[in-house]
């Protein structure tokens, strides 16, 4: 099946090769990154976790977001969405890898990473991330192969597939779950310590991976002959309001928490955020837009009229996805390190090289959902001539 | 083309799981005898100091009145081969000084003593009896050794998450951002130095202690102002200085207890 | 299987070009090159003989790295019964004159690349 990744046409490859150009370029950073070691990021003694673990926080909840389209068809039969299951549980994939290589990419010494199962340490979450991360990807390479291949022989899927099925849907929830308990068990960290995290975290993953869900349904109607179809758009749509709204009305509790009960060490991290701290303003900028945006998004998304018609949706999707990956991206992670434990203000920015490394791995996460998703529509002969 | 290809699996994990077995394999041939030390379990070279639970008790009005003094920082700096780097991007520190205010910033109110609120204070690792650095390490390179209490940090295992500089809420850890070496200023030959990619931190000297020597802060104190004993022990030298002092901690309210006992 | 022709060719390619290199030494009559290394003057004093060591020395000083490190036991009980302290920069280089001529010309004659001296230092190299 995989050898119809490596039929296509001339925009095809040319959009292959570009990507692999990109990834060569940031491999190049890497390897500088590799011999110098981590000082050549912004990360400093006080934000001792920057960008890439932010990454790998964000792509996380893309990843639990195939539960979103898996769920209603398996569970609930809802056939509109047998034409994009599979392309959730690929973004999934694609999504997990990514992760991955990130936590690589920010490992001090990345070829002693073995020891992780070496000594296997159940006391650590960082242990049961990579246990529950590495099983998500197993369970939905089987899944998406088996059910593809039974498609592709025009036979219903083994029956053995289903408790496969049924099991990846909790998982789902387990990975981003496991992944806000790395942040939220930990006492020195009073802007991560809420128990508010995890549910933030699935509400934002569960609109961010709709949204880009539904940017990549509308971008390949677009460039192949796949058609989704009006009615698994919409209801990706609505999905992703109700996500939304949940993650809006998160982040206020987190603010009254925070602003109510006015314990400084709680407070100084929403005030390094929102308004700065010490004269130190980077990221003041980032969290308001991303505030606005989410609040926009929103308004366009629970009136009826913008959610339906294409044009506003798109931009609402977009709006969506921005604004989740500067609070995740951006805010969330560096956030709680600002100011240090003693009180004192370090500011943090990602360098270029960083950037670029980065860049590289969401390459390398576009490549695969390219080839994955070719190998989805040339098998239902979907795939413009 | 499908037998093939699960005959090429089978041949490559067969062959796979041939070489994870050597090690094995060899230890059953008896050949690996010589590897087992059983017999010569000594802990020591000569006569180590042991304690049934490692404790600090710094005097910080005996400290403070030494203005500018560095002697312990110095001593610690110098026989473990930590880098000076002159910024504060890439530093490393294991023993260094904090203001009052920073160190104890519970303790801080508006109308502190002005001259106590900069103190210059001493802090490094606590050495918690319930550490949440060692809680989170995916790796165990860093753990508790549990007959005396040290926190301790394996640099041959350590990967570098930094999950553990994450976790301490004293900011008692540093990671090397990069190659150490050049930054020494003049290499200890007995204590090894790190590479870039690891964590390190203060490890109450435990090869200092297996040698029958103090650790080498508390040596270089001249004012005596640093002491260490055994907490267990009801007779030490800590326990009296607890029992007739008021004395207190870094973020006790947190529940890691750490071992460092301040005499304000 | 389909083009197998072309596999074939492309196999026997492959091969050609990753034992490249040792044609290329024997062309030159290097295939028989075997490092020299320094030893110490006394050789008997090892904490094993020669042999084991040349084999396990590896396996030996990892085990001495966990015990030490982790177990802290310091003190290694030899088969004959003498005892060292464990320790590569101490014991080993004790009698090591070079770490240059002996360590390094075998791992590179190997292609191995231990990180021992990433950290731990020669004393010896330190003075000069
Ligand atoms: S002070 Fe920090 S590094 Fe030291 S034991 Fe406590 S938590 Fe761990
Ligand atoms: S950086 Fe090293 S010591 Fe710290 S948690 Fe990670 S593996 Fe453990
Ligand atoms: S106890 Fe040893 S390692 Fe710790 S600060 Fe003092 S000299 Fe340094």
């Amino acid at each position: 099946m995989l050898e119809k990744a490596l039929k296509g046409t001339k925009t095809y490859w040319t959009l292959v090769i570009s990507i692999m150009v990109i990834m060569g370029v940031a491999f190049l950073f890497y390897l500088r990154q590799y011999h110098y070691g981590l000082g050549v990021t912004g990360l400093s003694r006080d934000v001792t976790w920057g960008f890439y673990i932010a990454q790998f926080t964000f792509l996380v909840g893309v990843a639990a977001s195939a539960v979103m389209v898996v769920l209603p068809y398996y569970l609930h039969n809802y056939k509109a969405f047998g034409k994009i299951t599979i392309l959730g549980e690929f973004l999934a994939i694609a999504s997990v890898i990514m992760c991955m290589t990130f936590i690589f990419v920010d490992m001090g010494q990345p070829f002693r990473i073995l020891n992780v199962f070496l000594h296997p340490t159940p006391h650590s979450l960082m242990f049961w991330d990579t246990v529950a991360l590495g099983g998500y990807l197993l369970l939905n390479i089987i899944i998406s192969r088996v059910v593809l291949d039974a498609e592709r022989k025009a036979i219903a899927p083994p029956g053995w597939i289903k408790p496969v099925i049924i099991l990846s849907i909790p998982w789902a929830i387990s990975i981003h779950t496991v992944t806000a308990f790395l942040y939220a068990g930990l006492a020195a960290r009073p802007f991560w310590l809420t128990a508010v995290l995890a549910p933030r975290f699935l509400a934002s993953a569960f609109s961010s991976g709709p949204a880009l869900l539904i940017l990549l349904c509308l971008l390949l109607r677009k460039y192949t002959r796949f058609d989704p179809g009006k009615e698994p758009i919409q209801k990706l749509a609505l999905i992703a309001t109700y996500a939304m709204a949940a993650n809006v009305f998160f982040i206020l509790m987190e603010f009254f928490t925070a602003l109510y009960s006015d314990i400084p060490e709680h407070l100084m991290h929403f005030e390094y955020l929102f308004l700065g701290l010490d004269g130190k303003t980077n990221l003041v900028p980032w969290m308001w837009t991303s505030e606005i945006l989410a609040l926009i998004a929103l308004v366009l998304l629970i009136n009826p009229g913008t959610r339906r018609r294409e044009g506003t949706l798109i931009l609402a999707c977009v709006m969506v996805f921005i604004s989740i990956w500067i609070d995740k991206g951006m805010g969330m992670v560096v956030g709680g390190f600002i100011p240090n434990p003693l009180g004192n203000v370090t500011e943090y920015m990602p360098t270029f090289t960083e950037l670029m490394i980065s860049l590289g791995v969401y390459a390398m996460g576009l490549l695969l959902v390219t080839g994955l998703y070719k190998i989805a529509l040339s098998v239902r002969g979907e795939v413009r001539a | 083309m499908k037998i093939d290809r699960r005959k090429f699996i089978k041949f490559t994990g067969l062959t796979a799981i041939g070489l994870a077995g050597t090690p094995a394999a060899r230890a059953f041939t008896g050949e690996d005898s010589l590897l087992v030390n059983e017999a010569g379990r000594q802990p020591s070279v000569e006569n180590p100091l042991t304690a049934k639970r490692w404790a600090m008790v710094i005097n910080l009005k005996k400290c403070i009145a030494q203005d500018g003094c560095t002697k312990c920082i110095d001593a610690c700096h110098t026989v473990h081969n930590v880098p000076d780097f002159g910024n504060p991007k890439d530093e490393i520190k294991w023993i260094w000084k904090e203001s009052f205010e920073h160190a104890f910033h519970e303790q801080e109110h508006e109308f502190i003593n002005e001259a106590l609120k900069h103190a210059p204070t001493l802090v490094f690792c606590n050495h918690c009896d319930n550490p949440p650095c060692v809680r989170v390490c995916p790796t165990q390179a860093t753990w508790k050794r549990e007959e005396d209490g040290i926190v301790m940090m394996d640099w041959h295992r350590c990967i570098g998450c930094r999950y553990c500089v994450v976790a301490c809420p004293y900011g008692s850890r540093s990671f090397n951002w990069r190659d150490p070496r050049p930054f020494i200023k003049e290499l200890h030959p007995d204590f090894p130095t790190r590479v870039r990619g690891v964590v390190e931190k203060c490890t109450f000297c435990e090869e200092r202690l297996a040698r029958g020597l103090m650790p080498a802060c508390v040596e270089a104190c001249p004012e005596k102002a640093m002491v260490f004993g055994d907490l267990e022990d009801a007779d030490s030298e800590v326990r009296e200085l607890l029992r007739n002092n008021y004395t207190i901690r870094r973020k006790p309210s947190l529940g890691t207890m750490p071992e460092i006992y301040y005499i304000i | 299987m389909y083009d197998s022709g072309k596999v074939i060719t492309g196999i026997i390619v492959f091969l050609i070009i990753i034992t490249f290199p040792v044609w290329y030494n024997v062309a030159r009559g290097k295939a028989n090159y075997v490092p020299e290394l320094e030893y110490p003057v006394d050789t008997g004093r090892c904490v094993a003989d020669s042999a084991y060591i040349r084999a396990y020395h590896m396996d030996l000083l990892n085990t001495w790295r966990d015990q030490v490190v982790r177990e802290g036991i310091r003190v290694y009980r030899a088969a004959d019964g003498r005892t060292f302290e464990m320790s590569l920069s101490n014991t080993c280089m004790n009698c090591h004159q070079s770490k240059e001529n002996f360590c390094d010309k075998c791992h590179d004659y190997l292609s191995v690349s231990p990180y021992c001296w990433d950290c731990h230092i020669d004393p010896k190299e330190l003075k000069r």
